[in-house]
């Protein structure tokens, strides 16, 4: 697609833009379309992984249909993350970074996603769900199975 | 301004750092990731110093008035080392144990730390396989430098830091193994590393399998540049000529002959002119760029397909003297080639690269580095600096001053227009000093009238600045690239440090070789004159087309 890329670039001018609206399009950066943006914009190959693999938003693998971002910044932290984690990771069977073999579910843990009054929360597909208990998530992840 | 170091009162220039008024001031602090030359980008906090009782870095700091710095304090000597363990974690822990000569390992041990209380935390896989240039992750501790260097110096960024906080580490893109990415293997990055995680593929093991079996004919031949580097490697000064030390020294390894690569240069200029002649007279592409360094070709081929047609097809030096030696020489001598096993001393990683290339067949079959030519000469216990000098041998060791020039940048360009005016013209130059391509300067460039037509020459060292000179390549008939500044006296497979204050004295040494000798004019070499009578027939003709001249491909980024 490498004239849709030319739109991209034409309108969102800087990598960071640029990169994001590739992730949104595609689900995850390619290696093919780094190496077109490259040709295109003069950026060094690697200088774009670098900032490719630095957001935690941004991904260069393909991902499940249903993307988890957990967040384990302070607040959430001492409002017992790492036991939200540890749940999530037993429910799904993967580990942070990994994705579901059935394709279903990709999980990250990450920084802050400014929900810290809420706390824990986390994203599922770019939307807030906040004050975690297990049960909770035992629903979520029921609704995304069905 | 004034400021007070160490308790006394110092008078220092604004705008300078504090790491720069300490250096002024003979007061040592130690640095890691701080280069020469380089914005400093305070990574590593080994160069802490307390600024008015608050820890600061002192090569990003600049002096403001009436600052109180103490470089010594045990708030800073604490920190230092705490900061230093924490590295040597990430670095190989057993590297310290036997006593490395790594810059971080000397650091370390000068800082008296004499137990690491960290583990390493991670493990990754090794990129091996490259021909030239090869990594280890696992001794990486993130300083930065070959970043700095690959990117700053060189404008590649084959490498530079992925990921994020403890995770982040130095890769080629999608974490490849760098032979298949678009590194032109210029081996800057192996200069600038502390640690050795960036270093040359070694070669010396199959070196020495090949000397030590008697029905290999192992010939070695040494490049331009090394003869002024190799000593430094032997505790000499920098800029001391070791040609005749040098060759002795390849002979006590068991090498059966030693030639000399610069033989090759006199062959290539004389190739090269004639091809820059043919070019003006026929209207082929211009301007013709200088097709010596295996960096710049290799850049070439990834990024600019649009030059391929202006990069002289001639080969490169030490190629030329391997295809002499595999057919010239083995023919006169009556020894089969395939038992000829060709070793080049070089400058460069990228020779290495270049050596394996499919056209050039294997008419060199090992590139060393100078790096690795010292590290033979050690491991086989020869004393260097007590040897007796001796001379290459016949028939493929006489060169002249304008195949030394070879080695520092603007020395191809300096020794072709010595031919180039000479042989077009019939005239004799009057001086054959080339002042405006001498010199340090990132750009150099010049004009001088062959036959009424104004050929203007340029010149760019380290990829950087060629890049620059890109910009502007129409306006020249002539441009000589090489990859690594200064010159091959620069180059990736030079002694570790190569700094621009050797890199200066190693080309003076270059020059003051090209002074003192007689003959000084490529198409002057005698030897050569009766090669191109009795074997290749005539300048830029069909045989020495298919023997001297090579081409080019185009490579994907």
């Amino acid at each position: 697609m490498p004239d849709k890329l030319d739109k991209i670039i034409e309108s969102k001018k800087l990598l960071l833009p640029i990169l994001t609206e590739i992730q949104d399009r595609d689900g995850y950066i390619s290696e093919d379309n780094v190496r077109q943006l490259s040709k295109k914009t003069k950026i060094p190959l690697s200088e774009i992984y670098g900032v490719a693999t630095f957001y935690s938003f941004l991904t260069t693998k393909p991902e499940g249909r249903n993307i988890i971002h957990i967040c384990n910044s302070p607040s959430c932290y001492v409002n017992g993350s790492l036991n939200i984690i540890e749940f999530i990771e037993k429910e799904l069977g993967i580990k942070s970074g990994q994705t579901t073999e059935d394709k279903l579910f990709t999980l990250h843990i990450g920084s802050c996603i400014g929900c810290c009054d809420k706390a824990p929360a986390m994203l599922l597909n770019g939307e807030v769900h906040d004050k975690l208990t297990e049960k909770k998530i035992k629903g979520i992840i029921k609704k995304c199975r069905s | 301004m004034q400021i007070t170091l160490n308790g006394n009162k110092v008078e220092c220039e604004k705008g300078k750092t504090i790491l720069e008024i300490a250096q002024d001031n003979d007061i040592r602090i130690p640095t890691l990731c701080w280069q020469e030359d380089f914005h400093p980008e305070a990574r590593c906090r080994i160069c802490l110093v307390e600024v008015n009782g608050k820890l600061m870095p002192s090569c990003s700091t600049k002096i403001q008035k009436d600052m109180q710095i103490e470089t010594e304090t045990e708030k800073v000597k604490k920190t230092r080392r705490m900061n230093l363990e924490l590295m040597m974690a990430d670095h190989l822990k057993s590297c310290f144990i036997d006593t490395s000569n790594h810059e971080l390992c000397r650091i370390v041990a000068e800082e008296g730390i004499k137990n690491i209380r960290f583990e390493p935390k991670k493990q990754h896989g090794k990129d091996t396989s490259g021909r030239a240039v090869v990594r280890d992750p696992n001794k990486c501790i993130s300083c930065g430098r070959c970043v700095q260097a690959c990117r700053d110096t060189q404008n590649i960024t084959a490498i530079d830091f992925a990921y994020r906080g403890h995770k982040s580490k130095v890769t080629p893109y999608f974490e490849k193994d760098l032979h298949k990415t678009y590194c032109i293997k210029c081996g800057q990055c192996i200069l600038s590393c502390p640690v050795e995680a960036i270093v040359e593929q070694d070669h010396t093991e199959q070196v020495i399998k090949h000397l030590a079996d008697p029905k290999k004919h192992v010939v070695v031949q040494t490049a331009p540049a090394i003869r002024a580097s190799l000593g430094e490697e032997f505790g000499n000064k920098p800029g001391t000529l070791v040609k005749g030390r040098m060759v002795a020294a390849a002979k006590a390894l068991g090498f059966d002959r030693v030639f000399d690569t610069n033989l090759g240069a006199d062959l290539t200029i004389i190739e090269e002119a004639n091809e820059l002649i043919d070019r003006v007279k026929n209207n082929s592409p211009l301007p013709m760029f200088t097709s010596c360094c295996p960096g710049w070709i290799k850049y070439v081929e990834h990024f600019r397909h649009d030059l391929i047609p202006h990069l002289s097809t001639c080969k490169s030096p030490h190629e030329m003297l391997g295809v002499l030696v595999k057919t010239y020489y083995a023919e006169k001598q009556g020894i089969n080639p395939e038992d000829i096993i060709v070793v080049s001393i070089m400058p460069c990683t990228a020779k290495k690269f270049e050596s394996a290339r499919e056209e050039l067949g294997n008419d060199v079959d090992y590139v060393l580095t100078t790096r690795e030519f010292a590290k033979l000469i050690k491991l086989k216990n020869i004393d260097f600096n007590q040897l007796d000098e001796q001379d290459f041998d016949d028939p493929l060791g006489i060169s002249t001053g304008a195949a030394a020039l070879f080695g520092a940048t603007g020395g191809v360009m300096e020794a072709a227009l010595r031919t180039a005016y000479e042989t077009a013209t019939g005239k004799s130059l009057a001086k054959l000093e080339f002042d405006q391509v001498r010199g340090t300067e990132a750009i150099k460039n010049g004009s001088i009238h062959i036959n009424n037509i104004e050929v203007k020459f340029g010149v760019a060292h380290g990829m950087m600045n060629a890049c620059e000179l890109l910009e502007s390549y129409k306006d020249y008939h002539f441009i000589e690239i090489m990859a690594c500044p200064g010159g091959c006296i620069g180059g990736g497979g030079q002694p570790i440090p190569t700094t621009w204050e050797i890199k200066k004295k190693r080309i003076e040494a270059i020059y003051n070789e090209d002074a003192g000798l007689s003959l000084r004019k490529s198409h002057e070499n005698p030897v050569l004159k009766k090669i191109y009578e009795e074997f290749l027939g005539d300048i830029g003709g069909t045989k020495a087309h298919k023997l001297l001249h090579t081409g080019y491909v185009e490579r994907e980024l």
